[in-house]
C-alpha cells in the first residue's frame, strides 16, 4: 500500500489513468473471460460425451443464444410449460366473453389453484401453465388497469393492455439473466370497439381469437370449437356459456363434469368481469346436460358414485344437493383462493 | 432586503361545508352541494361526496381540485385493495389509508377538509374528522368547511353527552333515530346558509345503513 492508495477527491486519479491499476484491472478482466470460455467449453464436452434423446443441442442452455435454425429454444420450453398446464377456454360473442377452466386440486386435502383472475371490470384472463407467473403477470395488468384509469377516468383497452403484455413477455426472450414466462394467458374483455379474446404466449406474441383452448388436452376443445366458431359471434350469452361448458368437457375426456371441478367467468355489455358461483355453474350444466358419456338413467338405477349423478335427468332441483356435495369441501377454499 | 412573497398561490378555497353523525346502526353524510371562488359562485350543483368502498363516505370541503385528486387516489387504492384481499375495505381502514395518505403530502398538503363516515365492523354508525395534512380521531359527529364553526357548536347542543366531566362514552354514536338525524343535518345547514356565504343552493345528503345506501336532496337558499 503507498500513500497514492489513500487519496481521495482531487489527489486520487481515475484508475483509468494509474497505469498500475488499469493493468491490473485488465489481467482481472481476461482471468474472467477465460473463466466463463472455459465453462462453456466444459458444457459443450458435457452435451456431446452424454446423448440423450430428448436433449436437442447444445444451443438451449440461454434464452440468449440463438440456434443455427434459427431458434430460441428457451422460449420454446417456455411454451411447452403452458401445455402442461390444465386446460383454460376462451369464446366470444359480439356482446360477451366467456372464460372457462379446468381447476383440480392436488389432493382432497387441498384447494384448488385460482387460474381465472379480475383483471378490471371489464377484463379478466385465464392462465394455463405456471400459476404463479400468472399471477405475477396477473397483478401487472390490474396495476396498469388502475393506472390507465387513474389518469384517463375510462377504462384501458384491450388491445393495448394485451401489447404491454407481450412487451413485457418479450423482454424476458432478450436478457440472459432472465427467463421467459412460464404461462400463456387468455385475455378476454370489453371495450368501445367491442368483445375481444386475447391469447399471449410466452414467446411475447399475441393473436385475437374467436375462441381458443390452451393446456393439456386443449386440442380436444379446439376441435369442438373449431366446428361451432361461426355461431358464436351471435350467440347469446346462455349459448356462450353452454358452448364454454361443452368444450370444457371435451378436455376431460370422459370424466365426469361438475362445478367442483371446473370455473366458468364471463364479462359483457352491462355486466362487469365475474366468476359465477359454484350453484349456477352446476344448475347450468344440469340444464344443458354436459355432465359427461352417461347413457340416460332410470330413476330406479341407484347412483354409483356420491356426487349427483342423477345431474342428467334432474332440473335445478337436485343441482342444489348436488352442489351441496361439492360446497362443503369447498366452503374452506373460497378465503384462501386470492 | 425584504423577504420574497410569493406572487401567486397552488391553492384556493371553493368553499362549502360538510357535515357527519354517527347512528348506532347507521351514517348520515351531508354536504352543500356550491363551488365557489372568492366573492363568486362557480357552479351551484357539485357533489362533495364520494362513496370509496361499500361502507364508506367521504365528504370533503376546500380545494375541490385537491379534493378531486385525493378521491381519484383514494378509489384507486381500494381498487388495489380489493384485488389483493378479495373485499371491500373497511371503515376503519379506509380511514387509516386516508390519514396515511394525507400525512404522505405533509410539505405540500391536499388542501381538503374531510370527513368521513360510514359502518364500522359491528355495523354501528362511525366518523372520522380530519385535518388538512392527515390528524384524524373518531367522533359521533363532526363538521368541516366554511360553515363548520356555526353548525359545531349546534351540535355539541344537540349532541354531546350532557356531562362534559364523563369520560368519553365508548359509544360515540348519537342515540337518535335515521330520520330525526337527517331532520338534525337539515337544521344545520339551512341555519349556516343563513349567515354563511359560501354554503347554500342545495343539500346532499348521503345515508348509509344496513340496507345500503341512498341520497337526498333539499333545496337551501340561493343568496
Amino acid at each position: 500500500m503507498s500513500p497514492n492508495d489513500f487519496k481521495t477527491g482531487q489527489d486520487a486519479k481515475h484508475w483509468a489513468e494509474d497505469p498500475r491499476v488499469r493493468d491490473e484491472h485488465r489481467e482481472r478482466e481476461r482471468e474472467r473471460e477465460r473463466g466463463d470460455t472455459y465453462k462453456f467449453v466444459e458444457s459443450i464436452h458435457f452435451c456431446c460425451t452424454i446423448k440423450f434423446t430428448m436433449f436437442r443441442n447444445q444451443y438451449d442452455t440461454d434464452v440468449t443464444t440463438w440456434s443455427p435454425a434459427g431458434r430460441l429454444f428457451q422460449v420454446e420450453y417456455a411454451m411447452e410449460a403452458v401445455k402442461q398446464g390444465s386446460a383454460a377456454i376462451g369464446l366470444r360473442s359480439k356482446t360477451h366473453v366467456v372464460l372457462a377452466c379446468v381447476n383440480k386440486a392436488n389432493s382432497e386435502l387441498s384447494s384448488h389453484q385460482k387460474k381465472i383472475f379480475k383483471v378490471d371490470d371489464h377484463i379478466g384472463v385465464a392462465i394455463a401453465g405456471l400459476t404463479a407467473d400468472g399471477r405475477v403477470l396477473s397483478r401487472y395488468m390490474r396495476n396498469e388497469c388502475i393506472n390507465y384509469s387513474y389518469t384517463y377516468e375510462s377504462p384501458l383497452p384491450v388491445g393495448r393492455l394485451v401489447v404491454q403484455l407481450a412487451d413485457k413477455a418479450q423482454v424476458c426472450t432478450q436478457r440472459s439473466w432472465k427467463r421467459p414466462y412460464g404461462v400463456g394467458l387468455l385475455v378476454g374483455g370489453l371495450d368501445e370497439s367491442g368483445a375481444h379474446l386475447y391469447y399471449n404466449c410466452p414467446s411475447g406474441n399475441y393473436f385475437e381469437y374467436q375462441a381458443f383452448a390452451i393446456g393439456s388436452r386443449s386440442q380436444a376443445a379446439k376441435t369442438y370449437l373449431e366446428r361451432k366458431f361461426e355461431s358464436f359471434v351471435d350467440s347469446s350469452r346462455e349459448n356462450l356459456i353452454k358452448d364454454a361448458l361443452f368444450a370444457l368437457r371435451e378436455t376431460l375426456q370422459g370424466e365426469k363434469l361438475t362445478s367442483s371441478i371446473c370455473t366458468i367467468s364471463i364479462v359483457g355489455v352491462g355486466e362487469a368481469f365475474h366468476t359465477l358461483d359454484q350453484e349456477t355453474v352446476q344448475g347450468l350444466i344440469n340444464e344443458f346436460e354436459v355432465v359427461g358419456e352417461e347413457p340416460p338413467a332410470d330413476e330406479a338405477a341407484p347412483p354409483e358414485q356420491g356426487a349427483g349423478t342423477e345431474a342428467a335427468l334432474a332440473p335445478a332441483a337436485p343441482a342444489a344437493a348436488a352442489a351441496d356435495e361439492g360446497a362443503p369441501a369447498d366452503q374452506g377454499v373460497a378465503p384462501m383462493d386470492i | 432586503m425584504t423577504k420574497q412573497q410569493a406572487n401567486w398561490s397552488p391553492y384556493d378555497n371553493n368553499g362549502g361545508t360538510c357535515v357527519a353523525i354517527a347512528g348506532s346502526d347507521y351514517c348520515v353524510i351531508a354536504s352543500d352541494t356550491r363551488m365557489s371562488t372568492g366573492y363568486s359562485i362557480l357552479t351551484r350543483d357539485y357533489s362533495k361526496i364520494i362513496q370509496l368502498a361499500d361502507k364508506s363516505v367521504m365528504a370533503s370541503s376546500g380545494f375541490q381540485a385537491d379534493v378531486r385528486a385525493l378521491q381519484k387516489v383514494l378509489s384507486a387504492r381500494h381498487l388495489l385493495y380489493q384485488h389483493q384481499h378479495n373485499k371491500q375495505m373497511s371503515c376503519p381502514a379506509m380511514a387509516q389509508l386516508l390519514s396515511n395518505t394525507l400525512y404522505y403530502k405533509r410539505f405540500f398538503p391536499y388542501y381538503s377538509f374531510n370527513v368521513l363516515g360510514g359502518l364500522d365492523h359491528e355495523g354501528k354508525g362511525c366518523v372520522y374528522t380530519y385535518d388538512a395534512v392527515g390528524s384524524y380521531e373518531r367522533v359521533g359527529y363532526s363538521s368541516q368547511g366554511s360553515g363548520s364553526t356555526l353548525i359545531t357548536p349546534f351540535l355539541d347542543n344537540q349532541l354531546k353527552s350532557p356531562s362534559p366531566l364523563l369520560l368519553p362514552a365508548k359509544d360515540a354514536v348519537t342515540p337518535l333515530s335515521e330520520t330525526e338525524a337527517i331532520d338534525l343535518v337539515r337544521t344545520c345547514f339551512v341555519s349556516a346558509t343563513e349567515r354563511d356565504i359560501y354554503t347554500g343552493d342545495k343539500l346532499e345528503i348521503v345515508v348509509l345503513n344496513a340496507s345500503g345506501i341512498r341520497r337526498e336532496y333539499m333545496e337551501l337558499r340561493k343568496d
